[in-house]
């Protein structure tokens, strides 16, 4: 253990000292004050609040974190840029919501910056991040602080126990989560649960369902999507795919814990940090989480799959499930087709494109040093700041990743895992148009929840999925849906 | 008020007027009231009256976000249909089908008894204009019975009008009773009374998110501290939140914690006003405890009740802390209120249809606040001045 420590302590003086570099350079921004809105509490904004006190000693930028309920941050930022306020230079929030903004001439094009830029090492970026996190029609609109999409995690130990093998479809996770449901996960002689899932309505629960339903209709790339025909912006929902999906989606919650209707993402990190919890759906947080003091039941014992597939998938055409062959899903696997889903997208940080210039230059030289290998492949080994793993040269090596905790055959699994959803081609991309939030957050959410809470049926909450969507869609006109759908998924310029 | 007018006038050496000082002050002082209220009324002017009526323009118009601000496009009373007919008419109505035999009962019993309310009214010689406000109050009351029938009674799920309505009408009911209640022992000669008095107002103090989170907690099965006791009765694997009636109960059992003070402190002023002579007139005529509360002490206290359920129901009208923290609106939106479903929209970015949903709480509130205290509330005034 002090070896680790000594470690650790070495990585970071020595990141200190030698890799602590900055496209500026010293004394380039005094007087200038960046104000960065972002979320609460030490997740995401508190290592940009640590990294801004280095910055400020390095360049004389003062960085001031301001921070606001998750769900106000959106709200906050395009009301402060659209009416003129302009008092946050830089607004720190999920990848997706970069297109509004950008199509609403509201960001400042990042490119200029980048080529400028010898340390930022673009390439080093995962290409999922790079190209579709952090660029709209085709122009650099964001840096990545955070690389965001769900997994799959289970006990291995369990399953070791229970004579069970990984799962590599949604059917093994729900026989998985059939077979261990019940049992005592943790050694305190209560029966504890095979699934988790965090399914409270206005919370993350609509970013879940996506993460099960994107392999069965998303087949032929990134580019492709699994919301709309992209083409007429007409949804895709109504169909045998969504309809198995969010059955498949309700029949986990037999064999999660009693009140998972009411269960937000902290209460289900708590459930399997105490190690009650057999297999689940997540971000990438509980890797790192996994080596918190108070996490000590499910020390290297929770393992990482990169997403979950199907053996069926979608014809666009009839609306109905066919089974997977090269033709009809050409990245699929042994017959499985995968679609990693990149819900949220990662946390990233965009420049107000009305700051004056300084400001802007101030902003995206913190922005990079953010960026950077040297601080963020330290940031991501570390639970507490919620970000996620999205440099190549994060995923290569697992020195940093056992020097903060991890044994070796943890720490190969969960980069392993990472490195296989961000090779897939066929990775799925969250809302990124106009109106993502209402999409997302407010209709799919909703039905979801009548839908789980048996107030409606499974074809009554995906009909009504479909009106919500076309309002929307109607509401921000079409053509306007169409052509924001072709930036987000990198087809438009 | 005409003589002392009188010695303003005698005080001055010349007729007002005729020296321009003079007439400045005579001005300033006939005018003075409004110079008073003017900062008063300038305040409530731009920061309550401007944004409610700025309001209207959000609740008639699509709004988008531009670089050059925000863009509003007029679209009439789109904002305010889309609650009644389309894909959001579930969320606020319920789903209206299948009216079961028992709602069509209950909406012609309702209807009939409305109709012949309004047929008194007019024979008993009702003005125009109180007529115009029963014809409102009538068409409110047939609505929420339709809604009701077609909902409630026909097995259907119901939308976030009617929630709110739940929390409105069984939560102030509620509240009221053990209010008064509470009120009642206290105003009684106990020992500790004073003590009983400050712990029954303390919830009151406490903010209503802290109420939220203190209840989730309380309420929370596999972790609360309540945890051995549902097991014990074996619901173990029985979750509160995920049953509909189970949690908006909850909900307005939380509420109620926190405003059940309220009523009480009221309900104890007015008790401890009145007149101990009364009551002990009738111990003397050896009436009963409850011959004395029913006629003695009730009709004293009762336009103090009338106004304290006002003031509530006012309050109740917009709950949104707790179903937010408890449940979110769920599960599914058995919980969520309808300031709860304007929130909800509005940090969607939309914000037209937050303030559609916010309007029409405040036409519910109005109707529904206005009908208690014309019909109850007045009523009950006038009886006990006559």
């Amino acid at each position: 253990m002090s070896f680790r420590k000594v470690l650790t302590a070495a990585l970071v003086a020595g990141t200190a000292l030698c890799g602590t570099t900055f496209a500026a350079s010293a004394g380039e921004f005094d007087g200038v004050t960046v104000n960065i809105l972002t979320r609460p509490g030490p997740v995401i904004a508190g290592k940009l609040a640590e990294r801004g006190k280095e910055f400020e000693k390095a360049t004389g930028a003062k960085i001031v974190v301001s921070e606001v309920p998750f769900a106000e941050i959106f709200q906050k930022i395009q009301t402060d840029w659209t009416t003129g306020t302009n008092s946050i230079d830089v607004g720190v929030f999920a990848a997706g919501w970069g297109v509004e903004l950008a199509s609403a001439g509201l960001l400042e094009d990042l490119s200029p910056y980048v080529a400028k830029d010898a340390k930022l090492n673009p390439d080093d970026i995962a290409p999922y991040f790079r190209e579709f996190g952090q660029k709209i029609g085709g122009k650099t609109m964001l840096l990545m602080v955070d690389g965001d999409f769900q997994m799959v995690y289970y006990r291995k130990d369990i399953l070791d126990k229970n004579g069970l093998t990984a799962p590599k479809t949604w059917d093994d996770y729900l026989a998985i989560a059939k077979k261990i449901h019940g049992s005592d996960m943790n050694g305190d002689g209560q029966a504890d649960y095979g699934s988790c899932i965090f399914k409270k309505r206005n919370a993350q629960s609509y970013f879940a369902i996506q993460t099960m339903a994107a392999g069965l209709i998303q087949t032929q790339g990134t580019a492709q999507g699994f919301h709309f025909d992209n083409a007429t912006m007409k949804p895709i929902i109504k169909n045998d795919a969504w309809k198995k999906a969010f059955e498949m989606y309700k029949e986990t919650g037999k064999y999660g814990p009693p009140e998972e209707l009411n269960m937000d993402i902290g209460d289900t990190r708590g459930l399997f940090k105490a190690g009650r919890c057999g297999i689940l759906i997540e971000w990438g947080d509980p890797g790192p989480m996994s080596i918190e003091k108070d996490a000590g039941a499910i020390k290297d014992k929770l393992y990482a799959v990169s997403g979950l597939g199907w053996k069926e998938v979608l014809d666009r055409k009839t609306g109905k499930l066919v089974p997977v062959t090269k033709e009809n899903a050409p990245s699929s696997v042994d017959g499985i087709n995968y679609a990693p889903f990149a819900a949220f997208g990662g946390w990233a940080g965009a420049v107000n494109g009305k700051a004056d210039a300084k400001k802007k230059a101030a902003s995206y030289a913190f922005l990079s040093y953010m960026n950077q290998a040297a601080q963020s492949n330290i940031d991501v080994t570390i639970g507490w700041t919620g970000y996620n793993a999205y440099r190549i040269s994060q995923l290569k090596d697992t020195t940093p990743w056992v020097a903060a905790g991890f044994s070796k055959e943890a720490a190969e699994n969960y980069l392993g895992a990472i490195n296989g959803a961000l090779a897939n081609p066929n990775m799925a991309s969250d809302f990124k148009i106009p109106g993502a939030q209402s999409y997302s957050g407010v209709v799919l959410d909703r039905e979801l929840a009548r839908y789980l809470a048996g107030e409606i049926t499974v074809d009554e909450a995906l009909a009504n999925i479909e009106a919500g969507w076309e309002e929307i869609t109607e509401d921000f006109g079409r053509d306007n849906q169409i052509k924001a759908q072709g930036l987000a998924l990198g087809t438009g310029k | 008020m005409a003589q002392s007018n009188t010695q303003h006038h005698q005080s001055g050496a010349t007729p007002a007027g005729n020296r321009p000082s003079e007439g400045w002050d005579e001005w300033f002082d006939r005018h003075s009231r409004t110079f008073f209220i003017a900062p008063a009324v300038t305040f409530i002017l731009i920061f309550a009256i401007v944004p409610t009526f700025y309001s209207i323009v959000f609740a008639l118009s699509r709004v988008k976000f531009s670089p050059d601000g925000l863009q509003f496009r007029f679209v009439w009373f789109q904002n305010f249909l889309k609650q009644f007919v389309g894909n959001e008419q579930t969320h606020f109505l319920g789903r209206l089908e299948g009216l079961s035999a028992f709602a069509w009962l209950f909406n012609i019993i309702v209807i009939a008894a409305v109709l012949y309310w309004l047929y008194r009214s007019v024979r008993n010689g009702a003005s125009w204009v109180g007529m115009v406000g029963r014809l409102i109050s009538a068409a409110m009351a047939i609505a929420i019975s339709l809604l009701l029938g077609a909902t409630l009674l026909s097995g259907n799920p119901w939308g976030t009008l009617l929630t709110t309505l739940f929390y409105v009408v069984v939560g102030c009911a509620l509240q009221f009773v053990i209010g008064t209640g509470l009120a009642f022992l206290c105003s009684q000669p106990i020992s500790g009374k004073n003590f009983f008095r400050v712990i029954f107002f303390i919830p009151l103090m406490i903010t209503p998110l802290g109420v939220g989170y203190a209840f989730k907690m309380i309420l929370d099965i596999t972790k609360g501290p309540f945890q051995p006791f549902w097991e014990f009765i074996g619901l173990r694997d029985w979750a509160w939140s995920t049953d509909a009636w189970a949690a908006r109960w909850f909900v307005v059992i939380g509420d109620s914690w926190q405003w059940i003070p309220f009523i009480f402190i009221c309900m104890l002023a007015a008790l401890e006003n009145v007149p101990k002579d009364h009551v002990e007139a009738a111990q003397v005529d050896g009436a009963s405890s409850v011959q004395i509360f029913r006629d003695i002490i009730w009709p004293q206290i009762v336009p103090v009740a009338a106004t304290v359920i006002l003031i509530r129901m006012i309050e109740a009208f917009k709950i949104v802390d707790l179903p937010n923290i408890m449940t979110s609106g769920g599960p599914g939106i058995a919980t969520e209120s309808m300031s709860l479903h304007s929130f909800f929209i509005w940090r969607a970015n939309d914000y037209g249809m937050s303030a559609a949903v916010a309007y029409m709480l405040l036409l519910v509130t109005v109707v529904v606040c206005a009908s208690f205290f014309n019909y109850v509330v007045l009523k009950q005034l006038r009886s006990s001045h006559a």
